[in-house]
């Protein structure tokens, strides 16, 4: 099999793995199955589904250098734009099932609440790697469009953040997000020390 | 509250749907298959459809009707369905998701049951559970309760005010406040056994009133819901209900109950004091540190498109009955 049938191949997987749950969560909500509150459902699948995307997504290039198949670099913006996708839904669904359009509700808790204001810079920061993922943009942008995208290093940490901040009293599942977040960083340590001493030389 | 009895002719909520009717119902949706039952529902079928989803196979636990008394005050306020009141609980013993105990609790055994009323009081008392229908007569009360997350539901409850136990056990001049305890048995309550399952709070769950607050005639015991004995997801076989406080104070399973002279250190109190206050009274003025408590949405029927954001009302809508009992207190203070 050649390495482009392969691509096609995981690109439609990814395409139907990432798809399918969408559309059986909103058929469901609509149709008022998806237990008793289907709002406080959708906002928890899609925020965790995004996390999970960016989390595979970053673990695209270690897993291509370990299995030496350089052509998996090619899903990862696949990947990425999924896992905004989902960071969309989870966003919108705040804002039209939870504060349902109520405008001031919605500026006041992004302020307010520093769980949805970290929330709310990883999405922004997200939408500006969504933005830039256009190859025409990335030719364009030369050297800066890696250094802009290194911030999906911040974004994950942040959205974990974001997540443990988030609960009641249950903590263990946000610490072990946080715990793989940071051992995919560690996997990159010369990279992000080099990062680091680029932004704060001494 | 007006007590009626009701006519012997007059029909309950679950007298209106025939038992074998709705099972029947629910082998047809069942043959239709789910998906294909989800597309040609009507609203009306809605009900039974969710219970099909919710996997009411594994519903075994059975409750029983109750004869009580109708609330005839409060029939005008639109009800949560039952499959939503039952499906949807937080009930920590049982798993910390809200579909958890609905499935975790159906082994649940409340028979035998003993809850014990001691304290600073002359007569304490042991009930066991026959005790917990049969010695006060039982009432509905339909309440609003809002969930300190934000959500609410309306609830016909079954029970007997506090009061009418309180006074049974004669309490003393000492017993300024009240102090709740629920059931510890981690071989039955999986919560309990399994700290991310019981979502890191301390057990035996732990909460707390002040005397006057458990005496107000709206404080109920309640046994019942829907006309017919708690299922255990909602606290079976008897549970405290206070609606014009956040949800986590109506405590589940109770076991026992003390008058105390002191302050009791509560539950979520312990767990994060700049949260969760010991009297956590509904106040849409007074924010939970990470979300607003000005509006909520009011669970009913309805899938994802229901508009349901409503403005939460001082003490629940409940301050004719209680606001009195907070004069001069500082309500941002005292949350």
């Amino acid at each position: 099999m050649t390495s482009s049938t392969k691509i096609f191949i995981l690109k439609v997987l990814i395409h139907l793995s990432a798809l399918i749950p969408l559309l059986n969560l909103y058929f469901l909500a609509f149709s008022d199955e998806l237990g008793a509150d289907p709002v406080e459902r959708v906002i928890h699948f899609t925020g965790i589904g995004a996390l999970n995307l960016l989390l595979i997504t970053l673990t695209v290039s270690p897993l291509a250098k370990l299995l030496k198949q350089g052509y998996l670099l090619q899903v990862r913006r696949l990947l990425g734009l999924y896992a905004y996708s989902y960071a969309v839904f989870h966003l919108v669904n705040f804002l039209a099932f939870e504060v349902q359009f109520d405008g001031v509700l919605f500026v006041n808790e992004v302020i307010k609440r520093p769980y949805i204001t970290i929330g709310m810079v990883a999405f922004v920061l997200l939408t500006a790697l969504a933005i830039t993922s256009v190859h025409k943009l990335k030719r364009k942008m030369g050297k800066s469009w890696q250094t802009l995208h290194n911030y999906n290093y911040l974004i994950v940490i942040l959205v974990c953040v974001h997540f443990y901040w988030s609960v009641k009293s249950e903590l263990i599942s946000p610490l072990f997000y946080l715990i793989l977040s940071l051992s995919l960083l560690l996997l990159r340590y010369k990279k992000i020390k080099k990062l680091f001493t680029s932004i704060f030389p001494k | 509250m007006l007590i009626k009895t009701p006519h012997k002719s007059q029909l309950n909520d679950f007298d209106v749907t025939n038992e074998s009717i709705y099972q029947e119902r629910r082998s047809l949706l069942k043959q239709m298959g789910f998906l294909g039952a989800g597309a040609l529902m009507s609203s009306a079928m809605t009900k039974n459809a969710n219970a099909s989803f919710f996997g009411d196979d594994k519903i075994i636990f059975k409750t029983r009707p109750l004869e009580f008394s109708k609330d005839n005050e409060n029939q005008g306020l639109i009800k949560t369905p039952e499959q939503k009141v039952i499906s949807h609980n937080n009930f920590y013993e049982f798993g910390a998701k809200k579909n958890q105990p609905a499935e975790l609790a159906q082994n649940f055994q409340v028979k035998p049951w003993q809850l014990r009323i001691s304290g600073e009081c002359d007569k304490p008392i042991t009930l066991d559970y026959d005790d917990l229908t049969k010695l006060f007569p039982l009432e509905e009360r339909i309440y609003r309760l809002r969930c300190v997350e934000a959500w609410s539901m309306v609830i016909p409850w079954i029970g007997f005010p506090l009061a009418s136990l309180l006074k049974r056990v004669v309490p003393n001049s000492k017993a300024k406040y009240v102090a709740f305890e629920t059931l510890y048995d981690p071989k039955q309550m999986p919560g309990q056994a399994n700290r991310r399952l019981g979502g890191g709070i301390k057990y035996p769950y732990v909460e707390g009133l002040r005397f006057d607050e458990a005496m107000n005639p709206l404080t109920l015991m309640s046994v019942g819901l829907y006309g017919k004995t708690l299922p255990p997801q909602n606290g079976a076989p008897i549970r405290l209900v206070v609606p014009w406080k956040y949800g986590f104070k109506s405590i589940k399973s109770i076991v026992g109950i003390k008058l105390l002279e002191r302050q009791p250190r509560t539950t979520w109190q312990k767990l994060a004091p700049r949260e969760y206050g010991f009297y956590a009274n509904v106040n849409p003025k007074h924010d939970h540190p990470r979300w607003s408590q000005a509006s909520e949405r009011r669970i009913t029927s309805g899938g994802l498109f229901s508009r349901n954001r409503i403005d939460t009302l001082a003490f629940n809508g409940y301050g004719e009955q209680v606001a009195d009992l907070y004069r001069g207190m500082d309500l941002s203070k005292y949350y």
